[in-house]
């Protein structure tokens, strides 16, 4: 893997934002104030035309850009903290051209890190991170089990969907739909399905056939 | 919940445009006392940097109008970063917004306690202070309809937001140091309680559709400003039984001392007119009154508004004499003027 495996993975995230917009704006009006789907559009759009003008530059360098991209259009909560993560995880892949696996790996575990410092979440909170975590932690028991990245990636964009659908039955403890109380139980987290939409992109961009 | 696919009916170029666009029109009603620097995306006190005046920001999404920019003049807030409708600003904001308003004395970050606007206003006040300015930032949270605990967000801020904005304003006009004006954004959030009713939902721009759908004879309880539904829904009864919900709600948690004088602000959300805020201005300080605490100052109209939500908030902040005098010092801005 290398720099066209991040810009195809940022241009796969701006097209499944694109098409899963208005879903994403109705999952965030239900529990939130409806922006998420216009924000997240919004942000990767930008980051697609920064990464299209910085042709050459190492995966890592990629990923700090995109970063930065994003804390500086999103706003919202989802901005600073899909921006810190990406540039967490593009400081892990420093200046080296290539990564493999066991890099990509670090590079997730990273930008969890950075979202639940900078959010305060944990499993169970109704977030972004019931999707991204068990993602992360399937690929890493994956490729230890030996599987190709491939398919520990594909075991990645699963786990990250089987968590954003078990936000359906939670009750929102951080961000906006937790000040609807129980009434936030029974929708689906709108943070979580765009984590879940990120993960399924990567999946994609390192196995474009699929 | 039922989003509605109400047609919208605003006044409107192109959407996206929106708020850039209310921001121009801003500056051009107000020369004299802001100009918007388009490219920040910030409204800023039209002589500033004042040397050695601690300087105030705000900013958060779009959609309270006149919150924050209309709050930009003397008196008052020097600078105001509005985000995107109900988003809120980005750190460059922030960040320009604070570089352009320091006379040397500091800047005081005044924040709603939402999950984005603290964020994105952490990062700006790193990157302030990476670049050698002097900022103090403080969180407001007044309503009274999130339970603070380990299982929200917190409590959010909201009417308290514009009483802080003119109190510290003052101080800051009159010479108070950074310490002191921070104080005075701390004293109003920790003296202030809000609670908010919405009889309809709001509209936003981007998607044209309602964000909830309250059913005919139906009242929101306990909502915040972004559209967001409240805690629990009721019947909807006469002004004075939802004065009572609005009045014990605040005062029951606010626990202010026996014959305390306090500022009630009646605040509209946007689509109730004066009409009915004043009728609920005059149900609410009797019931004050009756509650053993006197009513010496008020402001009734819609400051802190959600779009066209009809709905009013209710926010009882106690007083001493210093707030008293702050609050009644001269202030000229586009939504707030008295005493000049």
């Amino acid at each position: 893997m290398d720099a066209a495996t991040i810009t195809s993975w940022m241009h796969r995230i701006d097209l499944a934002m694109r098409e899963e917009k208005d879903h994403l704006v109705q999952l965030d009006a239900a529990i939130g104030d409806g922006d998420h789907g216009t924000n997240m559009t919004r942000g990767f759009e930008a980051v697609v035309q920064a990464l299209d003008a910085d042709a050459g530059s190492s995966p890592g360098k990629l990923l700090i850009l995109a970063g930065r991209t994003l804390v500086s259009t999103v706003g919202g909560a989802s901005g600073p903290l899909w921006g810190s993560a990406l540039r967490s995880g593009g400081r892990v892949l420093g200046d080296q051209p290539t990564f493999d696996g066991g890099a990509l790996v670090n590079v997730l575990a990273a930008a969890l890190a950075s979202i639940k410092d900078l959010g305060t979440a944990s499993v169970g909170d109704k977030t972004m991170v019931d999707a991204l975590e068990p993602a992360v932690d399937a690929l890493r028991e994956r490729l230890a089990a030996g599987a190709t990245t491939a398919d520990a990636l594909e075991a990645a964009a699963q786990a990250a969907d089987a968590g954003m659908r078990s936000t359906i039955t939670l009750q929102a403890r951080k961000g906006r739909a937790s000040y609807l109380g129980e009434r936030s139980i029974g929708h689906q987290d709108p943070g979580a399905t765009s984590t879940a939409l990120i993960v399924r992109a990567l999946q994609r961009a390192v196995t474009p056939a699929s | 919940m039922a989003v509605e696919t109400t047609h919208m009916r605003k006044f409107l170029n192109e959407p996206a445009k929106v708020v850039k666009e209310s921001l121009a029109g801003l500056a051009a009603a107000h020369p004299d006392l802001l100009r918007y620097d388009a490219a920040a995306q910030i409204i800023v006190r039209r002589d500033a940097p004042r040397k050695g005046k601690v300087a105030l920001i705000s900013g958060g999404g779009s959609g309270h109008e006149p919150l924050h920019g209309g709050f930009v003049g003397h008196g008052m807030l020097d600078a105001a970063c509005p985000g995107e409708v109900f988003t809120s600003p980005v750190p460059a904001q922030m960040l320009a917004a604070t570089k352009a308003v320091d006379g040397g004395a500091g800047v005081v970050h005044i924040v709603k306690n939402y999950t984005g606007d603290v964020l994105n206003f952490k990062l700006a006040a790193e990157d302030a202070a990476d670049e050698g300015i002097k900022v103090t930032s403080v969180v407001i949270d007044d309503d009274v309809a999130v339970q603070d605990s380990l299982y929200t967000a917190g409590r959010r801020g909201v009417g308290a937001t514009v009483l802080a904005e003119k109190i510290a304003g003052a101080a800051a006009e009159s010479g108070a140091d950074l310490t002191r004006v921070t104080d005075a954004v701390k004293r109003v959030n920790d003296r202030a309680r809000s609670f908010g009713v919405a009889l309809s939902s709001c509209v936003p721009p981007a998607s044209g559709k309602a964000i909830f759908d309250l059913p005919e004879g139906q009242v929101e309880l306990g909502i915040g400003i972004h559209g967001e539904p409240g805690r629990k829904r009721a019947t909807l009864g006469s002004a004075s039984e939802i004065v009572d919900v609005m009045v014990e709600a605040v005062i029951s948690d606010l626990k202010p001392r026996n014959g305390a004088k306090v500022l009630a602000f009646v605040n509209g959300m946007g689509g109730t007119p004066l009409l009915e805020l004043y009728l609920l201005y005059g149900e609410i300080d009797k019931k004050l009154r009756a509650a053993g605490v006197e009513p010496v100052r008020n402001l009734v109209g819609s400051y802190i508004t959600s779009l066209e939500m009809a709905g009013s908030s209710l926010t009882v902040l106690e007083l001493d004499e210093e707030l008293i005098k702050l609050w009644d010092a001269p202030v000229h801005t586009p939504a707030l003027r008295w005493g000049v």
